[in-house]
């Protein structure tokens, strides 16, 4: 080995190192900063108390309407994606287990929703709403959420499904299943806690997503009507 | 060190954790010869044809210890070359591994880490290389197309010529055709017969019928030991050893 | 037992499969035509290259310039790619050629904490820490007055969010390189950096390029992050310290008023269209670029 190479050598080792703890140190520094700035702030008032007149400017009052209202967004939309999703998953990989060409369109087509950002699907729902003539509401952006974790919840359940093993598949056959009994009992039940990852994964990717439903759900400072574009909102006021 | 040894391996000893996949082994390894070294899967040969080559470096796990002797030089010494050294030896694996190259530049790179830069050197050597894998008349006209093009069997005998192009004095091979159709390996089996003239061969298989048709020097290994070793007359003709008979009558293998 | 029979169920099962799939194969198509259907009022008055490359934006005085928005997009979108690439690249290579196996057990978690922190939060951290440190220190020092909310303070921030989506892809496509292509190079003599530098790396290429569209591709859609530290002023910006606007942040900031002024629904469904095309378009080319690649 040359000088030149061994010091091109020790040259690129040296940016990895460097690249590496700078994305560890970045991870520290949010999380110092998250904490340290967010923890002093943090009590149980704000907890358990919706806002009241002057919230933002730092009068009395909490973000209970948010956490609540993110959790019942998050949640209704993850159990209505999971009614959708999973039959599509099971569909896919029972019923057009032979049609090779078919599947491939489908994951692309699932590929290229999992791409679109959630301010479209956003955008998408205002619309949606307007064109049927509806108020905003929680119901309307749990939709909107559904829409844009469906294809995040398909795709992961579709990654674990596609590795039940054939000679399964062909055993409960065998044994005269008819394919919605394997796709329902044998698959969910081999890839059960699969399932559940995929679920947890759209949950939080349906929680995080606040800009999705800025638009449907509407924010307010009252219970349940609220949304994590609540939280989103609150800050950017605040500066 | 007898002068007509090319490798000599004396107590050499693999760990990988607590395990111990090589024990104590001695091998003399004859020059301009075809060595086959044969045993049953999981036994051991890959991993001494990576110590032959320093590969196991690769591998933080492996523990070796002993001496390996080519040409008077333990290559297990530390301060030893290592770059230089791997460049003495040509290695074929079980499957072909072309660079992500075109098949020209698979050769010249090799080429090009011995220090050849001039280019019409380059292509004269590209050509020789390649006809000595008995390659070049099937893929003259295609030599700019990407390797990965290639049947296996050809890929493989680029990776022969590659390995060739460093200008080697040995070559190891660790079950060369075992991917291969039988075309293809009767090829690469010629091809080797020819090359013992210039080049020792350490060739690793499990195939007896491939051992009896290439070797002149056979070391049967099992578990780790090496069992018996000879020339391939002795061995096969004349097994002194309980389990090599067995493994030669084929009750285990 | 069961209220229907066992063919029945099948039955019932099956067209619930059937529906649900529609519904997702026809998603795409119907968020096209949902926001075109929309947007469609705009692009009736105004040409569409006017719409794209006016500069002009005065939603009350029914001026619609979208350029201001299309260029700080751009711009916020290839500052953070610059940073992410070569960061995940270099990263990528090293936890999986140098490092021992304990080491990315390490790095794993690591890049699912920052893949799991919502994008509010990266925006928050980005007030709290990046706009101080650009208005306060980096501005200062490099002899630019500077609020700290501007494109690189979006950049950055954009940057850090999209590290470990684009990191994950990298790790596997070089963990998916078999260690005999590493062996059969090292044996010809090469050094390990020759071996990365000319075979890994290039084995890797057409992975590592549809990582870094895919992250481009998200990283043009992302909203809440960069609306909270870009600055949101409608101007061209002229450096990376000028703060900016982009079309997400534009559409977020604006669903409240859009009912008051003519046509200004119609015109943010227009940048939600735009965004939709941008991100279809990039998923698409980044698709049938590995097709096309795994042929070889």
């Amino acid at each position: 080995m040359t000088r030149a190479q061994k010091v091109e050598e020790k040259f690129f080792k040296l940016l990895m190192i460097l690249a590496t703890y700078f994305i560890l140190a970045i991870l520290a520094i949010i999380i110092y900063s998250i904490f340290e700035k967010g923890l002093k702030s943090i009590s149980w008032e704000m907890l358990t108390q919706v806002p009241q007149g002057g919230y933002y400017y730092g009068k009395g009052g909490g973000i209970l309407n948010a956490i609540l209202g993110s959790l019942a967004l998050a949640s209704g939309a993850t159990l209505l994606a999971f009614l959708i999703g999973l039959p599509v998953a099971l569909y896919l990989n029972v019923f057009l287990i032979r049609h090779k060409r078919m599947i491939s369109i489908i994951r692309f087509l699932l590929d290229l929703v999992w791409g679109i950002p959630s301010i479209v699907y956003g955008a998408f729902g205002f619309s949606l709403l307007i064109f049927f003539g509806l108020q905003t509401s929680l119901l309307a952006g749990i939709l909107t959420v559904t829409l844009f974790i469906l294809p995040i919840m398909i795709r992961s359940m579709d990654e674990i499904l596609s590795t039940v093993p054939v000679g399964l598949q062909e055993a409960a056959y065998s044994l005269g299943s008819n394919k919605s009994e394997i796709a329902f009992k044998i698959f969910t039940r081999q890839s059960f806690s699969g399932i559940i990852t995929a679920v947890l994964l759209s949950f939080g990717r349906g929680i995080g997503d606040a800009a999705a439903v800025l638009f449907t759900a509407g924010y307010t400072d009252h219970l349940q009507v609220c949304s994590p574009g609540d939280l989103a909102n609150g800050i950017t006021r605040q500066k | 060190m007898d002068h007509n040894t090319k490798i000599e391996i004396r107590d050499l000893n693999v760990f990988a954790g607590k395990t111990q996949i090589l024990r104590n082994v001695n091998i003399d390894i004859p020059k301009n010869k075809i060595t086959v070294i044969l045993g049953p899967s999981g036994c051991g040969k890959t991993t001494l044809l990576k110590c032959l080559n320093r590969l196991t470096d690769l591998y933080p796990e492996l523990k070796v210890s002993g001496r390996i002797m080519i040409d008077d030089n333990n290559i297990l010494a530390a301060k030893e070359d290592i770059y230089k050294l791997r460049q003495q030896m040509g290695l074929l694996s079980q499957r072909p591994y072309p660079l992500p190259m075109t098949i020209y530049n698979n050769i010249a790179y090799a080429l090009k880490l011995r220090g050849i830069r001039n280019r019409r050197e380059t292509h004269k050597l590209v050509m020789h290389y390649l006809q000595q894998a008995n390659l070049w008349d099937e893929i003259r006209t295609r030599l700019r197309e990407p390797a990965s093009r290639l049947s296996i069997g050809q890929q493989q005998r680029l990776c022969l010529a590659r390995g060739l192009a460093v200008n080697p004095e040995i070559i190891l091979a660790d079950e060369p055709t075992s991917a291969l159709d039988p075309i293809s390996s009767q090829f690469i089996e010629e091809t080797f017969v020819k090359l013992k003239n210039d080049y020792t061969i350490v060739l690793v298989t499990h195939v007896l019928r491939q051992a009896k048709r290439i070797a002149d020097n056979v070391v049967f290994m099992y578990l780790g030991d090496v069992i018996e070793q000879g020339s391939v007359e002795e061995v096969f003709g004349n097994p002194k050893m309980e389990k090599t008979k067995l493994y030669l009558g084929g009750t285990f293998n | 037992m069961y209220l229907l029979n066992r063919a029945q169920r099948h039955t019932v099962n099956s067209t619930w499969m059937i529906i649900s799939l529609l519904l997702v194969a026809l998603l795409p198509f119907l968020l096209f035509i949902g926001l075109y259907l929309k947007s469609v009022l705009l692009l009736h008055d105004y040409s569409l290259f006017d719409l794209i490359f006016s500069k002009t934006w005065r939603p009350s005085a029914g001026k619609f310039g979208f350029y201001p928005f299309i260029i700080g997009s751009i711009w916020v979108t290839v500052v953070a790619m610059l940073i992410t690439a070569p960061v995940c690249l270099l990263t990528a290579i090293y936890v999986t050629q140098y490092t021992k196996k304990y080491f990315l057990r390490i790095m794993h978690p690591a890049i699912d904490i920052l893949a799991g922190i919502p994008s509010v939060v990266y925006g928050l951290w980005g007030i709290l820490v990046i706009v101080p440190f650009i208005s306060r220190y980096l501005g200062p020092w490099m002899g630019v007055k500077t609020m700290g909310y501007s494109i690189l303070a979006a950049a950055f921030v954009l940057s850090i969010m999209i590290i470990p989506f684009v990191l994950n892809i990298l790790i596997e496509i070089f963990r998916a390189i078999p260690t005999e292509l590493k062996e059969a190079t090292l044996s010809l003599g090469a050094t390990q950096w020759q071996t990365i530098k000319h075979v890994l790396v290039r084995k890797a290429l057409p992975g590592i390029i549809a990582a870094f569209g895919f992250g481009l591709a998200r990283a043009f859609g992302e909203t809440m992050a960069v609306l909270m530290v870009v600055g949101n002023v409608v101007r061209l910006p002229k450096s990376v310290f000028d703060p900016g606007y982009t079309l997400p942040a534009l559409i977020a900031n604006n669903y409240g008023e859009m009912l008051s002024i003519p046509k200004y629904d119609s015109a943010l469904m227009f940048a939600a269209l735009l965004l939709l095309a941008v991100s279809l378009f990039f998923n698409l080319v980044m698709h049938f670029f590995i097709v096309k690649y795994n042929k070889y």
